[in-house]
């Protein structure tokens, strides 16, 4: 088995979806000559032609809104905004429209697309290119959001949402787009959307992660191990909506302690949902608070200041140091 | 220095002057079909007064009539292939109805039903676009689908005046033109976006003149002129199936009643403007008298056809009214293909909260 990046494993899944179904295209700014800024799709242009990796003019809501066209009319369009903080041109087209179309329409006209976009911090970008914004869809019925943490995901994950009838948002942690690799089968597979991961199983506390700060919170479980003998439970949540909450409350039931952590500001995250579920299902298993690191309620800060405003290790360490004193 | 600062002005294409004598050539099309945009016009002009009656019975919700732009609908609608795809906008129910929507669906719409939106499965009409023009940009992706998979079909987008303040708008054009994609833009300029005026959406002069700078051809079509509509939208649809990418048309019509049945537009609009697109150029009247001229219509067949109107109005809302309720629970049924674990808890609660409110019932 091949071992790939992240992005060589994005870049495989397109290339396979491409190669098997005539209907998948790409559309994006700079997707198609110049590979896409990370080179995603480097190649694909080449490979596939100018109609189907698709270099658009520079518009986020046009990217997305045609996507939605292409779709309903029997397309599987790929669209790649090329930050996620640029996301916000789109909005109307992603939550008004691609969301709710389906229902609209009674059920008579869906958009099997996929929107992909890099987020996340610690890479020393200009403004809005580090935001973590997956709460705002998750508060928009009608769409999926999943976020690969490693390679392996990335491919299967991609593949599952290029076949999924519904919209999907596919964020992309750009940080650990090169980070390391990992063994990637080389065929068509499948990572079910929807479906958490246990990354370790553990007995005190459970750590609940997904995209950029998965690789936060195994190594934070794996020193709290090491120098505490904690026994941390790991979840890489993986599919944002909907999301898993079977496998979060099974794990709570198990530990008692919840620990979320998430690069997104804190009020309205991603976070306070887990938290409202553990509380909704796992009231009486609860041995402390579920408690939660995560970004500021700030903009995202300037590279200088970035490190210290992101949940690491220690933070991790000390909000789970914090729940075993309860 | 030269400086990009005006264009030629393009007179209006007309083909009928107001009182109905020809004054352009004539589009290709039978004595029978004439009869039949005709009838169209006076149908769906009967079912905006009805309808507008209905909303103020409570029998249906807020409804915004499109009485006044019946011409620059049907006409432009009569150039379209069944198979076309029909992006429109909230206004347009009398091109849509022409084109194959049933009346009862229309009214079931307006009258809160969530099948209101259904197109005939033999028609690729899209739900009405709330957010204006944002249908623009499915429009162009959909037409965009149609080349991709060889299809004969083109796309069209409806809209009005305001929608080309948008940012969706500039967008839409954009893309079209740099891909050359078989759409259609049909802009029908009635001068009110509710309360605030054509001169105050735009600088310009027209909504036409802007195709040029996206590089486009652009149309300005007297709207209440259905003969010239129609040969304007017949010549859009022809280059744009023969790969001759996109044209933006715009229709000048005039929107004779209020924006929808929320609004009173004599809070904000000249009375004697009113009038005078009322009594002096309604495309009905205008299009009867070249019909009459030509001996294709008569007194009778009027009188006839609007007892014969008024009962397909009536049997429509006779539809709809008897139309099943629907069942509550059919909101959580199309939000994903799939209904997801917690979304299937909350139906099922929901559900049971339903039974137990029938059974106090």
């Amino acid at each position: 088995m091949k071992e790939l990046t992240v992005i060589q494993a994005i870049h495989d899944a397109m290339r396979l979806a491409m190669e098997r179904d005539e209907r998948v295209m790409l559309l994006g700014e700079d997707v198609g000559k110049n590979g896409g800024v990370f080179r995603a799709s480097e190649g694909l242009q080449e490979r596939f032609g100018e109609h189907r990796v698709v270099d658009t003019p520079l518009a986020e809501s046009a990217i997305v809104g045609t996507a939605v066209g292409l779709a309903v009319a029997g397309m599987r369009p790929i669209a790649e905004i090329q930050f996620l903080g640029f996301i916000y041109e789109a909005m109307d087209q992603i939550a008004s429209q691609a969301a709710r179309i389906r229902f609209r329409s009674y059920g008579q006209y869906t958009v099997p697309l996929v929107i992909r976009a890099p987020y996340g911090g610690g890479v020393r970008t200009p403004e809005l290119h580090s935001d973590s914004l997956e709460a705002l869809f998750l508060h928009t019925p009608g769409l999926k959001v999943v976020t690969p943490s490693n390679p392996y995901d990335a491919k299967g994950l991609l593949l599952a949402a290029i076949e999924d009838p519904d919209p999907v948002l596919f964020f992309e942690p750009l940080k650990l787009y090169r980070a390391f690799r990992a063994e990637v089968p080389e065929d068509w597979y499948t990572v079910p959307i929807g479906k958490a991961r246990v990354v370790a199983e553990g007995t005190d506390v459970t750590l609940i992660g997904w995209g950029p700060t998965v690789p936060v919170i195994a190594q934070a479980a794996k020193r709290l191990d090491e120098e505490r003998g904690y026994s941390c439970e790991v979840i890489d949540l993986r599919t944002i909506s909907p999301m898993d909450t079977d496998a979060i409350v099974a794990s709570v039931e198990k530990t008692g302690r919840a620990v979320v952590v998430h690069e997104a500001v804190l009020s309205g995250g991603v976070g306070a949902e887990v938290a409202a579920r553990i509380q909704e299902r796992a009231f009486f298993s609860l041995e402390a608070p579920v408690v939660r690191v995560t970004g500021y309620d700030t903009p995202y800060p300037v590279p200088s200041i970035e490190d210290v405003w992101l949940p690491d290790v220690e933070r991790v360490m000390a909000a789970v140091e914090e729940t075993m004193r309860i | 220095m030269k400086t990009y600062a005006a264009c030629e002005p393009v007179p209006v294409y007309r083909v009928l002057a107001e009182d109905g004598s020809l004054v352009g050539e004539a589009p290709d099309l039978s004595g029978e079909r004439l009869v039949e945009l005709y009838r169209w016009m006076v149908l769906t002009r009967i079912f905006d007064q009805r309808a507008l009656n209905l909303q103020r019975q409570g029998r249906i919700g807020t409804y915004a009539p499109f009485s006044g732009q019946e011409a620059a609908q049907i006409g432009s609608f009569a150039a379209l292939d069944p198979q076309d795809w029909v992006f429109t906008s909230y206004r347009e129910l009398a091109g849509v109805m022409f084109h194959g929507f049933p009346m009862e669906t229309a009214l079931l719409y307006t009258m809160g039903h969530p099948e209101g939106t259904k197109s005939p499965a033999d028609r690729r009409i899209f739900p009405v676009q709330i957010v204006i023009a944002a249908q623009l940009l499915h429009a162009v992706g959909a037409g965009w689908a149609c080349r991709l998979r060889g299809e004969r079909s083109i796309a069209t987008a409806y809209f009005g005046d305001g929608a080309t303040s948008q940012g969706d708008f500039h967008e839409a054009m954009n893309f079209a033109a740099v891909f050359r994609i078989p759409v259609v833009f049909f802009c029908q300029n009635n001068f009110w976006a509710i309360s605030v005026p054509f001169t105050k959406q735009m600088a310009t002069p027209t909504v036409a003149q802007k195709a040029l700078a996206y590089g486009m051809e652009g149309v300005l079509v007297d709207g209440n002129d259905v003969l010239a509509v129609y040969a304007a939208m017949k010549r859009a649809v022809d280059r744009a199936r023969a790969g001759e990418g996109p044209t933006l048309i715009e229709a000048v019509t005039y929107r004779l009643g209020p924006h929808t049945t929320a609004d009173d537009p004599t809070r904000y609009r000249d009375e004697a403007e009113w009038r005078k697109w009322r009594d002096e150029r309604d495309p009905i009247p205008r299009f009867r008298k070249f019909l009459e001229t030509r001996g294709l219509w008569s007194e009778e067949e009027e009188r006839h056809w609007q007892e014969e109107a008024k009962r397909r109005v009536e049997e429509a809302v006779v539809r709809a009214e008897s139309y099943p309720k629907p069942n509550p629970a059919s909101v959580f049924d199309h939000v994903y293909g799939t209904v997801p674990p917690d979304l299937a808890r909350q139906k099922a609660a929901f559900e049971r909260r339903m039974n137990r409110r029938e059974g106090r019932e």
